[in-house]
């Protein structure tokens, strides 16, 4: 009886330990989820006299991907992106984030641009009002300008093919 | 570049630093009450991750804008979660984080109280007859 006791609270421990290891402390659960996208606007990183705000894309389904070409990880999730933005389901935008233009354009010629355009937030200010700290980080984004989705770290392709195209597909049909 | 932006806002710190001790001091305290969140078992004034140097940064400027500590943190909060904040508040989704370990502390309690209580109830009590029984063989 009293074994029966230790046994079941030694099991009880382990499963919360072993739940524990599953997770990712490095997932913290954003608060901008459901929340309008903070307002920016910022140069294009090819053009600098030309710049874009979260507002140009008001009625549109899009993905925000937060890149830079001192970023290891973003050139592992670089596939990834490109094969997002070729299925055509949403325009993908990039937020060059805390780079230098003469570092981020050789990038982008040797890696291949996925991207609409790039927003250049050289000082990384805006990257702060999105709660950047890991990055790559993307977003969707949707007709509101609400944000709907937020991945940290490199998207893989499962979690791009499980997670993001399905959401991109639903909130087209939302209208 | 990036290497000699960096000494320049670490010598742009240092210069802010003997310019306005008091300013610095309100800046250290909030740091120390915000977590890094590239190396998470830090606190903001303890790394020198570069995210944290832009935070600290964005503290002080938001300091000397004239915010005050609790606008700061809500700013933080509102970006980061409050993940970022060390001592996080007392809300339904923390009530497990604050209040498990005192129902832990009550449990053994309650299992240490059990377990006294029964080791210091009587034995079985004997009746007469067997007291002169045993009175008997113990001679």
């Amino acid at each position: 009886m009293r074994l029966g006791w230790v046994v079941a609270a030694f099991a009880a421990l382990v499963l919360l330990l072993g739940v524990g290891l599953t997770l990712n402390p490095r997932e913290v659960p954003s608060p901008l989820i459901g929340k309008p996208a903070p307002a920016f606007e910022l140069p294009l990183l090819h053009a600098p006299d030309k710049t874009f705000s979260q507002k140009d894309m008001l009625g549109k389904v899009w993905v925000l991907n937060v890149w830079a070409s001192w970023c290891p990880p973003c050139l592992v999730e670089h596939p990834v992106i490109t094969a997002l933005a070729q299925s055509r389901l949403a325009p993908v935008v990039g937020l060059n984030y805390k780079d230098a233009r003469n570092d981020a354009l050789p990038w982008l010629k040797r890696n291949g641009n996925p991207y609409e355009f790039s927003a250049f937030d050289a000082t990384g200010r805006i990257g702060i009002d999105y709660g950047v700290y890991g990055v790559p980080e993307t977003y969707v984004i949707d007709r509101r300008g609400v944000i709907r989705y937020k991945h940290i770290g490199p998207l893989t392709p499962e979690v791009s093919r499980k997670k993001v195209q399905p959401l991109l597909r639903e909130l087209a049909r939302e209208g | 570049m990036r290497a000699s932006l960096a000494a320049l806002a670490l010598v742009a710190g240092l210069a802010a630093a003997q310019a306005d001790p008091a300013l610095e001091k309100r800046v250290a305290g909030l740091a120390h009450e915000l977590r890094c969140l590239v190396c998470q078992n830090q606190t903001l004034a303890e790394s020198n991750a570069p995210l944290a140097v832009d935070l600290r940064n964005q503290i002080r400027e938001q300091l000397q804008g004239g915010a005050s500590e609790q606008d700061v943190l809500d700013f933080m909060v509102a970006r980061y979660g409050d993940f970022v904040l060390y001592r996080p508040p007392f809300k339904a989704t923390t009530l497990a984080l604050w209040l498990g370990p005192f129902l832990l502390l009550a449990l053994g309690i309650a299992v240490l109280v059990r377990r006294l209580l029964r080791r210091r109830a009587p034995g079985p009590q004997l009746s007469d007859a067997e007291r002169a029984r045993a009175a008997r063989l113990l001679e």
